[in-house]
């Protein structure tokens, strides 16, 4: 009687090429869908990873097959370097929108709240919560896209895990990632260090991200040539830092709630008011009228791959021409100053010549009836 | 943006503002009342008010649509939504508005009502064609801008037959309101409430015309300057009004020539009135009941009245004792003269209408104003620290 073993073939197989396993079909990612056995630990699930996933992300660490990565890292040591971790969850509707999708968007989101602490980012985990029903070859343009931004970026996803809800239970795909990072001595950068006198920076055009995606909302559906900004700002974080060792006090992206939320929330975290120039802040003229045909305002809609800074005044021309020095830098522009407010007000001068607050978003951004 | 940026010019702003303060007598008060929503927006979002000289004061009027939505109108859609099981859509800004039992229709829709946002009446009848076995009901609010396209949706419904869908009509008027404020005995014999004139309607005169609005000027004697929603068209509007006021003069004037004509849309009037017919009363958060200030939906079209399908009767609810929101829509109060403004009431926890819409006196002020309640402190902290 021939053993499993043997009809594996695994004895003949060379050490180098991967097993051929003959116990199971192929994924038929063409028309194949999620079910629930993709999701329950066993041969199903262990086919989904193999075929699909680590087809894709493909390096070292996930080929071991282990529960967790055993990692190298480039410091240990406090005075050398410290460690950096950051984790988000992504949901969003449609998956896939101009200019990227949940994939490229999820290495994308955690390398560059990795990046926001000064840090280089260096691995990521992922974790894939499937409806079940979703197609196979949507998953796979999924992972696809995401194993080549973390290519792109050079951050491997080195370790990852797969979960499958009953149809209904869950909106087609949520991916979780984790990223690790390293901080090199020295560097100090929070949402806290804020002074008054610092200059505000912004590294591009606003509401590119959320326009792209509101234009595919099956209720919207416009036509735009607008693209999400998704992209992975770490290599543009370590050019400013390299500009001006020491100037630059506050990184953020500004993704959901936009620029005006995450200036409120630098402004409550260091105890500062801000005061930004309404003229200055770069907004493409196709989502300037996206957002007014929809009632929205630029500055509460979301991006992906844009950055503030606050920066020290005496370095913020030259950290501003290394921003700009950068691709994904190019319009990046000086909004404003910060300013002394108990009231932690993040105000802004009017095109118009007026002064308005510029208030945190409340719930969501809801279009207004005229 | 071609037919935007030139409304929103700050140079031609500050030139308009000089002549406001030239032509302006320095030795009177203007108070102005700027009926609509959009207005209050414009003036709190561009800053408009720093462009005027003191003397010349913008009262908020009654005009937001969400703002006026009474408690117990929004209750009815809840329930449409929770006891009867039907998809209920409505505009967006109308998902906040605080109800009864400490619910708001995006409340309600977290305790598992089927409440969808809606772009326009056209997206609530393609869910109705979508889903034929569930009751769609579209909650109509607004004034006269988004009258005509529910009533193209009811006769569109009509023609086709589309069984499932009906329209919970809450569609107020203009006009009706003006004179309400204008009879109020704050305006008429108190004299609390001093209106030298008013700003009228952009959009709903679009549609209505600037016609209606003699009435006030001849028999009230108040000048109305009706003015697009763009910054410039504001302050050109109140330079317009404070010259009537120099000149004794009390007509209507069209500073939205080039949308508004005296007559209006005569195609969705008539379809308008095809459609609905007028309520005796209606009830206006803040405003109590105004005759004839609302419309209903004709007997020919009963089978796409939701108050009719669904047997629903109206039951006012007070709003909450603390709230201001009536003299505010009233132009009584400001914002800053209700207690619970800023600490209870916030557009996170908005306790009245007014603070719900963006268009509301008080989320307005709130968002876009507030820094100026708070007295400038002369820091030499900011002065210094600030110029690089």
């Amino acid at each position: 009687m021939r053993t499993e073993h043997d009809q594996a073939g695994a004895g003949e197989a060379p050490a180098s090429k991967p097993v051929k396993k003959n116990y199971i079909r192929p994924l038929d990612i063409k028309h194949g869908r999620i079910d629930m056995g993709h999701g329950a630990g066993g041969k199903a699930a262990a086919q989904l990873i193999e075929e699909l996933f680590l087809a894709a992300f493909d390096n070292p660490f996930l080929r071991q097959g282990d529960d967790g990565a055993v990692l190298a890292l480039p410091a240990f040591d406090p005075a050398e370097g410290r460690l950096v971790m950051a984790t988000d969850g992504h949901v969003i509707s449609p998956l896939f929108f101009p200019g990227g999708d949940i994939g490229c968007l999820s290495v994308h989101g955690t390398v560059n709240d990795v990046a926001m602490s000064g840090a280089k980012p260096l691995y990521l985990s992922a974790s894939f919560i499937i409806e079940e029903g979703f197609p196979l070859i949507d998953l796979q343009r999924i992972v696809q896209s995401m194993a080549a931004a973390s290519r792109e970026a050079g951050v491997p996803v080195v370790t990852g895990d797969t979960k499958v809800v009953e149809k209904g239970k869950g909106d087609g795909v949520f991916i979780s990632t984790t990223g690790v990072g390293v901080l090199a001595p020295g560097v100090s950068i929070s949402g806290r260090n804020a002074r008054p006198g610092d200059v505000v920076l912004l590294s591009g055009t606003i509401g590119d991200h959320g326009v792209a995606v509101l234009s595919q909302r099956e209720s919207l559906a416009f036509e735009t040539t607008i693209e999400s900004d998704t992209a992975a700002l770490h290599t543009l974080v370590a050019a400013m830092l390299a500009a001006a060792p020491g100037a630059v006090r506050v990184l953020r992206d500004p993704t959901r709630g936009g620029l005006a939320t995450t200036l409120n929330e630098v402004a409550r975290q260091s105890g500062v008011g801000m005061l930004l120039q309404e003229a200055a802040i770069p907004v493409k003229p196709q989502v300037d009228a996206a957002c007014e045909l929809l009632g929205l305002d630029p500055l509460y809609v979301a991006n992906e791959g844009k950055l503030i800074a606050v920066v020290a005044a005496e370095a913020a021309e030259t950290v501003l021409a290394a921003m700009r020095a950068h691709p994904l830098g190019q319009d990046a522009a000086r909004i404003g100053e910060v300013t002394a407010d108990p009231h932690h007000f993040v105000q802004m001068a009017t095109r118009f010549g007026g002064r308005r607050v510029v208030d945190w978003l409340s719930g969501e951004q809801l279009p207004r009836i005229c | 943006m071609k037919y935007i940026d030139e409304f929103r010019d700050g140079d031609l702003a500050r030139q308009i503002g000089a002549r406001i303060a030239a032509e302006a007598h320095p030795d009177r008060n203007y108070s102005f009342m700027e009926f609509c929503g959009g207005h209050t927006h414009a003036i709190s979002r561009y800053g408009v008010l720093e462009l005027l000289p003191p003397n010349v004061r913008m009262i908020h009027g009654p005009g937001c649509p969400v703002c006026v939505l009474p408690i117990g109108r929004i209750d009815l859609a809840i329930r449409l939504a929770l006891e009867r099981g039907a998809i209920v859509c409505t505009y967006g800004d109308t998902m906040r508005v605080p109800a009864s039992d400490s619910l708001s229709l995006i409340k309600a829709k977290a305790r598992g009502g089927d409440i969808r946002m809606v772009y326009s009446a056209a997206d609530a009848m393609a869910l109705a064609r979508a889903n034929p076995q569930c009751e769609v009901v579209f909650f109509a609010i607004g004034f006269e801008t988004t009258t005509p396209p529910t009533a193209l949706a009811i006769r569109d419904a009509a023609r086709e037959g589309l069984a499932n869908f009906s329209v919970l009509c809450c569609h107020v008027l203009t006009p009706s309101a003006i004179t309400h404020i204008l009879e109020s005995p704050e305006v008429r014999q108190l004299g609390t409430v001093p209106i030298d004139g008013f700003i009228g309607p952009a959009h709903v005169s679009i549609v209505i015309g600037s016609a209606p609005y003699e009435h006030f000027a001849e028999e009230y004697r108040k000048p109305v300057v009706i003015a697009g929603f763009e910054p410039l068209d504001v302050m050109q509007a109140i330079l317009m009004l404070v010259r009537q006021v120099n000149q004794g003069r009390a007509h209507v004037e069209n500073e939205f020539t080039r949308a508004v004509t005296p007559e209006g849309n005569l195609k969705a009037q008539a379809l308008v009135s095809e459609v609905f017919a007028l309520r005796p009363s209606f009830e206006w958060r803040g405003l109590g009941e105004v005759p004839y200030s609302a419309l209903k939906i004709r007997e020919a079209f009963a089978a796409f009245d939701a108050e009719r399908r669904f047997d629903l009767s109206y039951t006012p609810v007070a709003d909450n004792k603390a709230c201001e929101c009536g003299a505010i829509l009233r132009g009584v109060k400001k914002p800053t003269d209700c207690k619970i403004f800023g600490t209870v009431c916030t557009p996170e926890n908005p306790v009245g209408s007014c603070m719900v819409s963006s268009e509301g006196a008080c989320a307005a002020h709130y968002t876009y104003g507030r820094f100026r309640d708070i007295p400038i402190v002369a820091t030499s902290a900011t002065t210094e620290e600030v110029s690089p």
